[in-house]
């Protein structure tokens, strides 16, 4: 099967048997994975940059491994936020990277659609690492596969989504994914970090954490940020804990065998209390190596569709 | 030189004479209009065609004096006629900016040249930051018709009346850009359904309706004169309507993208859809329609604001706001807002003459020979390459557009004729 786009820019207009199909092709990849001599011949001879106007170190870290253990060539192009503003253009990157035989540039960047913009004008593929509040399509892809690891079908699956949903585009992308391949999505948060007319996305909206995982069976909890308090969305984490956090207690709610999620990195005592994140329970580690999973996956299906069309 | 229009529709709600009847012009003025006005060395066959009150745009960005590689005086008027258009007031935000009588002069002198009459509208403070008065009284006498800090809203309300209230002395009044920055925060296109799907920070409609309210107040309370920029949002419009209904002396404008477009052309990220006021939503864009055709909105002006490629061509958050617009304002009336000609007429010359009281806006007898002549129901597909502003930032290119403007008369003189 090969992709419609040559982009990976989102979930919202990948078609529900794309998704499907690159989360049995995890599956697949994280048998590779998990072989003790982690070299394949894959994407021998292909050249991949990763393009970081934003800190991060696990996905950025993911992506190069996905790269590396399927034989590509991987160059990380650093680049502080400040030089979004001055410096080169994102345009003339793109040129940079495509004279220099560039076959897919994986970006992340602070604005939403810069990766769009990117795609539209560079001839290989373009791999969204997130982008501002929009997407962070392998992200999705990534706890959508872990979801479906352990649950066997996603459809008809409750997943809540809690916290800061107005700035995340992990909850975006998981939104989009997971209403496409019929689950049935919660959100609950504060109002000051409800996007507006989201519900139109298919979702349900609660201001109530117990209301929304008691016949959940899966929770995610989203990162607060350290800078939303201070743009004065929300008074203080003790009380974002008291009233959004997973504790014992609110564990003790929920429906047996819930799986709880987190993109990470956590803030203990804050999102998660320490005792649920370590607990058996919590899959952050799981979601790490389906991270690398899903990546050496979707790398794989691009290049190939790439290689087809020629 | 005389010059006839023979034989075009005459369409003329602020004068008497309407219809199927010549027109004779003489020393840059109308000396006949009748069925036999006799001989001319220049004879325009109006013939199918509708002859329009010259149109006045009450608001554009020429960018001279200082951002010449985006627009200069003469390559925007020359758009401007190809528009229809046989004056514009342009807006104070150039580099300098028009806050002295020097800069308008500068202007002024410029402009002398141009092919449209060109209306300065001054800056209202003195580098539009909302502190100090301009001298308003000198900028009157060189010509200004108003005063306005457009784009940069007067953020202290103690500040926007006294402004008002100066401006009055003159017999001027303020063109309000209304937007309460605190609450569109970090915005960058409408708050709304698409702004969350897009990942993209939201201007909330209440940014711009709590300005429109406060300066609504300021003008009934005080019996001041004020002139509401680009109305965008259905609450603004019926904030306006109860205010007219009450009799406060206000006027307002919106532009062609705010009845063409609405906030789901964003979605691919496109920087040629990012302009301020946002586009709204569709019940937005319905408002606007139905507030142009009950007279809540007296004119549309196009807030021509050209950009050069390089500032749009770029992230949708980095891009520049604006749409160039004097190309397209007519076409786009006719395409999406009414075919009735008199409508036409008053949106784009009665009322904009009425608003900043230039003695237009109507085909009479001794009148000035401003006048528009357009083919109503050619339709074309808008192509940037037909574009010949130095903006080449247009949402609607490649649409299909109904109206073309084929003759622009200024004083007379035939400054923009259709090949």
């Amino acid at each position: 099967m090969l992709l419609q786009s040559k982009d990976v820019l989102g979930l919202q207009y990948m078609p529900s048997e794309e998704i499907s199909y690159i989360i049995e092709s995890a599956a697949t990849m994280k048998e590779l994975l998990m072989q003790s001599a982690k070299k394949m011949p894959h994407l021998q001879g292909k050249s991949i940059v990763s393009l970081f106007y934003e800190n991060s170190t696990r996905t950025r870290m993911s992506f190069e491994l996905a790269g590396k253990y399927l034989g590509a060539t991987v160059s990380n192009l650093g680049v502080s936020t400040s030089s979004v503003q001055k410096g080169e253009t994102l345009l003339d990157t793109g040129k940079t990277l495509e004279a220099m035989g560039t076959d897919i540039v994986i970006i992340r960047h602070p604005l939403a659609g810069a990766p769009k913009f990117l795609g539209d004008n560079f001839s290989g593929s373009v791999l969204n690492a997130g982008d501002g509040m929009h997407e962070h399509p392998t992200q999705g892809l990534l706890d959508m596969f872990t979801m479906k690891e352990k649950f066997g079908e996603l459809k008809g699956l409750n997943v809540t989504i809690i916290g800061d949903i107005m700035h995340s585009r992990v909850a975006r992308s998981n939104i989009w994914g997971l209403t496409k391949l019929g689950a049935n999505v919660t959100i609950c948060g504060m109002d000051t970090m409800m996007p507006c007319a989201i519900e139109r996305t298919g979702v349900t909206v609660s201001n109530n954490l117990i209301e929304s995982v008691k016949d959940a069976d899966v929770v995610m909890a989203l990162r607060i940020q350290k800078e939303r308090q201070k743009g004065g969305l929300l008074p203080s984490n003790r009380e974002y804990h008291t009233f959004f956090g997973i504790n014992d207690d609110v564990i003790d709610k929920c429906k047996k065998g819930v799986m709880i999620m987190h993109p990470g990195p956590v803030n203990r005592g804050v999102e998660l209390s320490s005792a649920v994140m370590d607990a058996d329970f919590s899959v952050i580690d799981t979601q790490v190596t389906n991270g690398v999973a899903v990546r050496m996956a979707l790398l794989y299906i691009l290049t190939r569709s790439k290689n087809n069309e020629a | 030189m005389k010059l006839k229009i023979s034989g075009g529709d005459i369409v003329n709600p602020a004068g008497e004479q309407f219809g199927k009847l010549d027109i004779l012009i003489e020393d840059g003025k109308i000396s006949a209009i009748g069925k036999d006005v006799g001989d001319a060395e220049r004879v325009i066959d109006a013939a199918g065609l509708t002859v329009f009150p010259g149109f006045i745009d009450l608001h554009c960005h020429l960018r001279e004096p200082g951002q010449e590689y985006k627009e200069d005086i003469m390559s925007g008027t020359k758009a401007a006629v190809k528009g229809g258009y046989t004056a514009v007031c342009c807006m104070p935000n150039t580099k300098p900016v028009m806050d002295t009588a020097a800069v308008v002069a500068l202007v002024n002198d410029r402009a002398r040249r141009a092919p449209a009459k060109v209306y300065p509208v001054g800056a209202a403070s003195v580098g539009l930051s909302g502190k100090e008065l301009t001298e308003m009284g000198e900028m009157s006498s060189l010509g200004c018709v108003a005063f306005s800090d457009d784009g940069h809203p007067i953020e202290s309300g103690a500040m926007m009346r006294r402004a008002m209230m100066y401006a009055q002395t003159y017999g001027k009044m303020i063109m309000a850009h209304e937007e309460d920055l605190s609450i569109k925060g970090e915005g960058i296109m409408n708050e709304g359904y698409q702004s969350t799907v897009l990942g993209m920070p939201g201007i909330s409609r209440v940014a711009e309706e709590a300005m429109i309210a406060r300066d609504l107040l300021l003008a009934q309370t005080y019996g001041l004169k004020l002139h509401i920029q680009h109305v965008s949002t259905a609450g603004g419009i019926e904030l306006i309507r109860a205010a007219k209904a009450k009799g406060t002396r206000v006027t307002c404008e919106s532009a062609p993208h705010y009845f063409s477009a609405d906030d789901s052309m964003c979605a691919g990220f496109d920087a040629n859809t990012k302009v301020n006021p946002p586009l709204r939503e569709k019940g937005d864009v319905k408002a606007v329609k139905a507030g142009l055709l009950d007279g809540t909105i007296d004119a549309i002006a196009t807030d021509h604001a050209p950009h050069h490629k390089d500032e749009k061509k770029i992230e949708f958050a980095l891009a520049a706001s604006g749409i160039s617009g004097f190309e397209t304002a007519f076409s786009l009336a006719v395409t999406n807002l009414t075919d009735d000609a008199d409508k036409l007429a008053e949106l784009f010359s009665v009322n904009p003459a009425r608003i900043i009281e230039k003695k237009s806006g109507v085909i009479e007898n001794g009148s000035f020979a401003d006048i528009t002549i357009a083919d109503m129901s050619k339709q074309y597909t808008f192509t940037e390459q037909s574009i010949i502003s130095k903006g080449k930032n247009s949402p609607f290119i490649g649409q299909k557009l109904k109206g073309v403007v084929t003759h622009t008369i200024v004083d007379g003189e035939l400054v923009y004729e259709a090949n």
